[in-house]
């Protein structure tokens, strides 16, 4: 590697070498002008930590896969025990036979892309795909079309991302941008009660008929559904393929707070956000502001906190909302920025006539305004400042414990 | 001796490329984003606004001199109105299922920026044969992104071609749809011309690096 790496130095093709060879390898360049800071924690690092957070989700969602069809086929285990039930062979080998194909197809489509345009572009290809790329099989119905995968990473990739200058230049989440673009160009495999579970679609309509409905779209029809709070709280239920399990995703995401690679006030205040929204939408339902009848009654009743455990909020509060490209960049951005995550979020998972989900919509929605929170606190700390400046010279004798108090406020 | 002097036949040319007003002027955009779903309502609309504009171009241009530019806009106004609605009936009687796809966007002509664009920044100063020229070229430079953005949309989107089922039959799942094919839905909505037209600009811009804006 390291003879080929020398060898295509200044070529055309020298980006897609070196990606390869820093991939394998320790970089062995330096850096020649500016100031340094030598820490371990570089892009490649930073990446693999979210990788390292998201193979728990990706390891269960290929057991999911593979229980909730025999059970769907099979029926429910009225005992059901994780060892014998969940954590079988059978399950794995075939959730491993459908979900394996969709990272290999999200990895394959999207690294040649990005070598494509490194090339082209004469840069180097950067590491931002690889927490896209792991990402999209996790966010995708399990039975979703490979071709179809394809096309929209295709799209996520060169519109998200590449025409606003690559990893580090997007405005908008790649993995939601993917995600997006499935959901509006074809929503017959991405929304409704057969998506979910492996081979639903191509039993329905026969003797073998099996049902895949989510937790969600069970609320949204106002019906009763027969998950156990412990089954939504680890996982146990139909879903996208990785976002079920709210118990590993938890854990991921301290993972990522105690290695200092995703913001827990994004975290936060995504959470906190999404309970004021459902204690708001719960507070309605007891003053009777909503008829049991109403379509939105489902979804509104549902007490506050269990939001939190069903459908893909969890796991796009952790992994998604906290993307440090497309996300705020101040700390009280990002305050606001998960805050409103959280609160849109439940809103649309409310009142979405079509789609009882609106995590990526909130997600996208707030990456679009990231920055203008950005400017507007930054502003408004210029303006805090200068208001402060102001009034230090007025009062020079006070000054004393002021600047004490100065520094510890602009810190 | 050539049809058109080389100065003449710029007037039409660069229009289509180097100055098109939808890429380049980024003019007219709200209707490319709204009639695009189909490739011959793209046409059709093509076809008005080179009618609209190469005749609006020249009644402005000979009442040039006798119009007092105070009210320049007003008289604009009304020529384009004259002109829409003849468009409008004609459509109307010849094309009744057609004129309701395009429904208000035929009206919607009247506020085409690329209309009044010409009218103001072309016609009030030149000849009518220049002027007549000048809006042809417009015209169809913004016809012809028109019609790529809606060929691109309906045969993604629809799986069709001026209506015919170029990709077989998604119902009966012949032909591409056999095997696993699907419509793109995105393709349908309006955002989705945004984007079109937004690749097209891209291609053309690398195409041709002196139309990349220095900032």
């Amino acid at each position: 590697m390291h003879q080929l790496k020398e060898r295509y130095k200044g070529k055309k093709m020298a980006p897609a070498f070196n990606a390869i060879h820093t991939f394998l390898y320790l970089p062995n360049e330096t850096t020649h002008s500016g100031s340094h800071v030598r820490a371990a924690d570089d892009l490649k690092r930073t990446m693999n930590t979210v990788i390292m957070a998201l193979i728990p989700c990706l390891l269960f969602g290929i057991f999911n896969t593979g229980y909730q069809h025999y059970a769907a086929v099979n029926g429910f285990p009225t005992d059901f025990s994780v060892m014998e039930h969940f954590l079988t062979w059978d399950n794995f080998w075939l959730g491993a036979l459908k979900v394996i194909p969709l990272v290999i197809v999200s990895y394959g489509v999207g690294l040649a892309i990005e070598f494509l345009f490194a090339v082209i572009k004469g840069h180097e290809v950067e590491e931002g795909y690889l927490v896209t790329g792991m990402l999209v099989p996790l966010i995708v119905p399990v039975d979703i079309p490979l071709w179809m995968l394809a096309v929209a990473i295709a799209f996520g990739v060169v519109i998200g991302k590449e025409v606003f200058g690559g990893t580090g230049m997007n405005i908008l989440n790649p993995a939601l941008t993917i995600r997006a673009f499935l959901f509006f160009a074809y929503p017959t495999w991405m929304s409704g009660d057969k998506v979910w579970v492996h081979e639903a679609v191509n039993l329905a309509g026969t003797a073998d008929e099996i049902s895949g409905e989510t937790v969600l779209g069970f609320l949204a029809q106002n019906k009763d559904f027969a998950y156990s709070l412990s089954d939504m709280f680890y996982g146990f239920i139909p879903g996208s393929v990785g976002e079920t399990s709210a118990f590993l995703i938890l854990l991921g995401g301290l993972f990522l707070i105690f290695s200092k690679i995703a913001s827990w006030r994004i975290m936060v205040s995504a959470v906190i956000g999404a309970l004021v929204m459902a204690y708001i939408f719960n507070f309605a339902v007891d003053q009777a502001w909503i008829a049991e009848t109403s379509k939105f009654y489902g979804l509104m009743s549902l007490e506050g906190w269990k939001h939190l455990i069903i459908g893909g909020l969890a796991f796009g509060i952790v992994y998604m909302a906290t993307d440090p490209v497309t996300g705020a960049q101040t700390n009280r951005g990002k305050w606001i920025y998960g805050f409103l995550i959280g609160f849109i979020s439940i809103m649309i998972r409310a009142f979405n006539p079509a789609y009882p989900e609106g995590v990526f919509l909130a997600i996208l929605l707030m990456n679009v305004f990231a920055p203008t929170i950005d400017h507007y606190v930054v502003k408004g700390n210029i303006k805090r400042r200068m208001k402060r400046l102001k009034q230090a010279t007025i009062h020079p004798k006070t000054t004393d414990g002021k600047a004490e108090q100065l520094k510890a406020e602009t810190v | 001796m050539a049809l058109l002097s080389k100065k003449d036949a710029n007037l039409i040319l660069d229009p289509l490329a180097d100055n098109n007003p939808i890429t380049i002027q980024v003019l007219g955009i709200c209707s490319a984003l709204a009639i695009t779903a189909e490739l011959k309502a793209s046409i059709v609309m093509a076809i008005s606004v080179v009618f609209v504009l190469g005749v609006g171009n020249v009644v402005i241009s000979l009442m040039r001199n006798i119009i007092p530019s105070k009210i320049r806009i007003i008289v604009q106004l009304v020529v384009v109105a004259t002109l829409v609605i003849i468009v409008d009936q004609v459509l109307k009687a010849f094309a009744y299922e057609l004129s309701k796809t395009l429904a208000v966007f035929v009206g919607l002509i009247i506020t085409n920026c690329i209309i009044m664009g010409r009218f103001e920044a072309f016609a009030l100063g030149n000849g009518p044969w220049k002027s007549f020229l000048d809006g042809i070229g417009n015209a169809l430079g913004y016809g012809v992104i028109l019609i790529i953005v809606g060929f691109f949309r309906e045969l993604f989107g629809s799986g069709t071609l001026m209506g015919f089922k170029v990709l077989g039959d998604p119902v009966e799942k012949t032909g591409l749809y056999a095997t696993g094919y699907e419509n793109n839905g995105f393709m349908i909505i309006p955002p989705a011309a945004l984007i079109v037209v937004g690749i097209i600009i891209w291609v053309q811009r690398s195409k041709n690096r002196a139309l990349i804006e220095e900032n």
